[in-house]
């Protein structure tokens, strides 16, 4: 395909040749990685749990950046845009408490049972009926996502760079099923970590520059301030506001109160990804002892406190400083409306475009590209997360448990590389499917989080309350999960209904997810209990290992204040609550 | 580390900041040099040769403390 087919001349940013080689040499780079590290994925500890050797360091920032996609990094700086400050509650309270009550409360109980995935300690804890339904709908949503990521990266590339969709979706998971396939988890936590570096490397100029270019954290403030109250928006103050307008409903962008922040977002959904969800989690089970497996969430935890100076203010920053070439203030919409044909017409720009607006403000050749690249290598990095995560549920928790009882070491491995590459052609699948009807988008990220939020009640209690027997988890699950599509459903087909599920008229999709999150959560522990205290539980031999009191964890007496995991926990959520003081 | 052989993951991350980090900082040189007559906003700063080179030097040192000869030697006083 001609390269320059490809570059149209209507896109938001254009590359030079500079930038085109730091693209090239990322491509180059990570296909190198792959080959270099096939040598030492033999073995099924190797290729699905990366040798269980894992550091802190190494663990700790793959774990942060399966997470740290291109479309979460833009999406979120939409949001920002949309939202004002509140979206950095996503980075807050609804990650760090989340990942260290996973590192210091959660983790010696998946590091002990040697668990290969979360479905497995399900299996462990309530039995195979659980992990199969758990690990059967984990690996169909996981690689269903992987697919409608990379069909929305390749939009937005398109959008930004003018790129043609299909090269974009077949460059890039071509180049991830290579390097998934042949270097198996390590290969894809390498090029987490090197991810990690490039966003980074790529957007911390953006806040730099925008904060120089706005006047520092008060001249932004005054700039939004003045914007929004320009174009007659509603309670303007509250978009640097964190938590002092999340007294009532109506006084916050989002329609949300400190309710569903606190109970929905921090304790519920953010608690059901970061300590459940396989895809994060896989990262930390390849540490290579438990201090280490304790060590990485905070380590992740502690950027992921830093993220929003590479998110939120550029949305933010976006508010205060874009213009249009008249020099009138630009506004930016949803994307639906400015991705129709209308819209494109008439030059407007959605709001996940707020990150490359920015870049594009300030970066010039090179820095461009290495931007550009960022999140290029952020989108590969999400779906190789994807995709190792489905090969290593769907060998163990679904092949050699349900296919092949008896399948050895070798042919696990040999599973798991033919299984990289069907998940990746599925994935492309999905994409084209996405192309063609793209509510699907819609249906299946909701179905993805009916999933989630039941689930964290359903391992906690496993994990917490050696009462809880496989019929009260089972159940519970089941309850969580149907109560969930029920309240979708029912606001979907009547809209009314969201003041009951979301205790408010005014409440947008964020604000639904958060309650929805919380009741379901709610329904999956009170069944769980109730059917619990009626049925007879496992004997204690069985739970050795699995539930609190029951498994013998180590102290870490024996290491200095400095090398304690409960030490630089504190230090996280000292750091936590400060900059909650600072934006409130 | 015991995280890839004799190549560290650390050497790989230097690698990519030293070689983009060149790109850059050449770039800004160039341009410094040769002003461009579409310019970003805050051209004058010219973040290219500051942050190209920022990057630069901690890709050399990153490649350098990690470089395959002191992975190997480190593997083998480990062993």
């Amino acid at each position: 395909m001609n390269l320059a087919l490809l570059l149209s001349s209507s896109t938001l940013v254009h590359l030079s040749p500079v930038d085109l080689a730091i693209i090239i040499f990322y491509f180059a780079l990570v296909l190198g990685i792959g080959l270099y590290l096939k040598g030492q994925a033999n073995t099924g500890e190797d290729f699905f749990m990366a040798g269980r050797e894992m550091t802190a360091w190494v663990a700790g920032l793959a774990f942060l950046s399966a997470n740290l996609g291109s479309l979460e990094l833009m999406g979120w700086a939409g949001n920002s845009y949309k939202y004002g400050i509140l979206a950095a509650h996503w980075y807050w309270i609804g990650a760090i408490p989340a990942m260290l009550f996973l590192a210091l409360v959660m983790m010696p109980f998946y590091h002990i049972c040697k668990t290969h995935s979360v479905p497995g300690y399900l299996k462990l804890r309530y039995g195979p009926g659980a992990q199969a339904i758990s690990s059967i709908s984990f690996a169909f949503m996981t690689v269903l996502m992987s697919g409608i990521n990379m069909y929305a990266m390749a939009v937005v590339m398109r959008v930004v760079l003018g790129w043609n969709i299909t090269f974009s979706i077949l460059i890039s998971s071509i180049t991830v099923m290579i390097y998934v396939a042949l270097g198996g988890l390590r290969s894809a936590i390498f090029n987490e970590v090197l991810q990690f570096f490039l966003i980074w490397a790529g957007a911390l100029l953006i806040p730099i520059l925008g904060l120089i270019e706005a006047g520092g954290w008060s001249g932004l403030k005054a700039k939004i301030l003045q914007n929004l109250t320009e174009q007659h928006v509603a309670n303007p103050g509250a978009y640097t506001h964190a938590w002092s307008t999340l007294g009532t409903f109506t006084d916050n962008p989002m329609g949300i109160n400190w309710v569903g922040i606190v109970f929905g977002l921090g304790a519920v959904i953010s608690m059901g990804y970061w300590t459940t969800d396989f895809l994060v989690v896989q990262r930390v089970l390849s540490a290579k002892d438990l201090r280490s497996a304790k060590l990485a969430p905070i380590i992740g935890a502690a950027f992921k406190m830093m993220v929003p100076l590479i998110v939120i203010l550029p949305g933010l920053l976006g508010l205060a400083l874009l213009r249009d070439p008249q020099g009138q203030l630009l506004r930016l919409v949803p994307a639906d409306l400015a991705w129709s044909p209308a819209g494109q017409a008439q030059g407007l720009h959605g709001y996940d475009e707020v990150l490359p607006l920015m870049l594009a403000r300030y970066c010039g050749p090179g820095l461009l590209g290495l931007g550009i690249t960022a999140l290029v290598a952020g989108f590969m990095s999400g779906m190789a997360g994807n995709v190792s995560a489905f090969t290593t549920v769907w060998t163990y928790d679904i092949y050699a448990t349900l296919i092949n009882k008896n399948a050895s070491d070798e042919t696990k491995v040999r599973m798991g590389r033919w299984v990289t590459v069907i998940g990746v052609i599925i994935s492309i699948g999905t994409a084209f499917l996405v192309m063609q009807a793209q509510s699907i988008m819609d249906y299946v990220q909701a179905l993805f989080s009916f999933f989630i939020a039941p689930l964290f009640g359903t391992v906690i209690l496993g994990m917490l309350w050696k009462r809880t027997t496989p019929a009260g988890g089972w159940t519970g699950l089941l309850a969580g999960t149907l109560s969930s599509v029920g309240m979708y459903v029912w606001v979907k087909l009547d809209p009314g209904a969201v003041r009951y599920v979301a205790l408010s008229m005014e409440a947008q999709d964020q604000a639904q997810n958060m309650f929805r999150a919380l009741w379901c959560c709610l329904i999956c522990v009170i069944v769980t209990v109730v059917v619990s205290y009626l049925t007879k539980p496992k004997p204690e031999s069985e739970l050795k290992d699995l539930v609190y009191g029951l498994t013998p964890i180590p102290k870490d007496d024996h290491v200095s204040m400095f090398h304690s995991p409960v030490f630089w926990g504190a230090i996280v959520a000292v750091a936590f609550v400060i900059l909650q003081i600072i934006f409130w | 580390m015991k995280s890839g052989g004799s190549l560290s993951i650390w050497f790989f991350v230097g690698l990519c900041l030293g070689v983009n980090g060149a790109l850059i900082f050449a770039r800004g040189i160039y341009e410094a040099m040769y002003p461009p007559a579409e310019k970003v906003v805050l051209y004058a700063l010219h973040a290219n040769i500051w942050w190209g080179g920022f990057l630069l030097v901690v890709g050399v040192i990153y490649s350098l403390k990690f470089s395959p000869a002191r992975e190997r030697a480190r593997n083998a006083a480990k062993q």
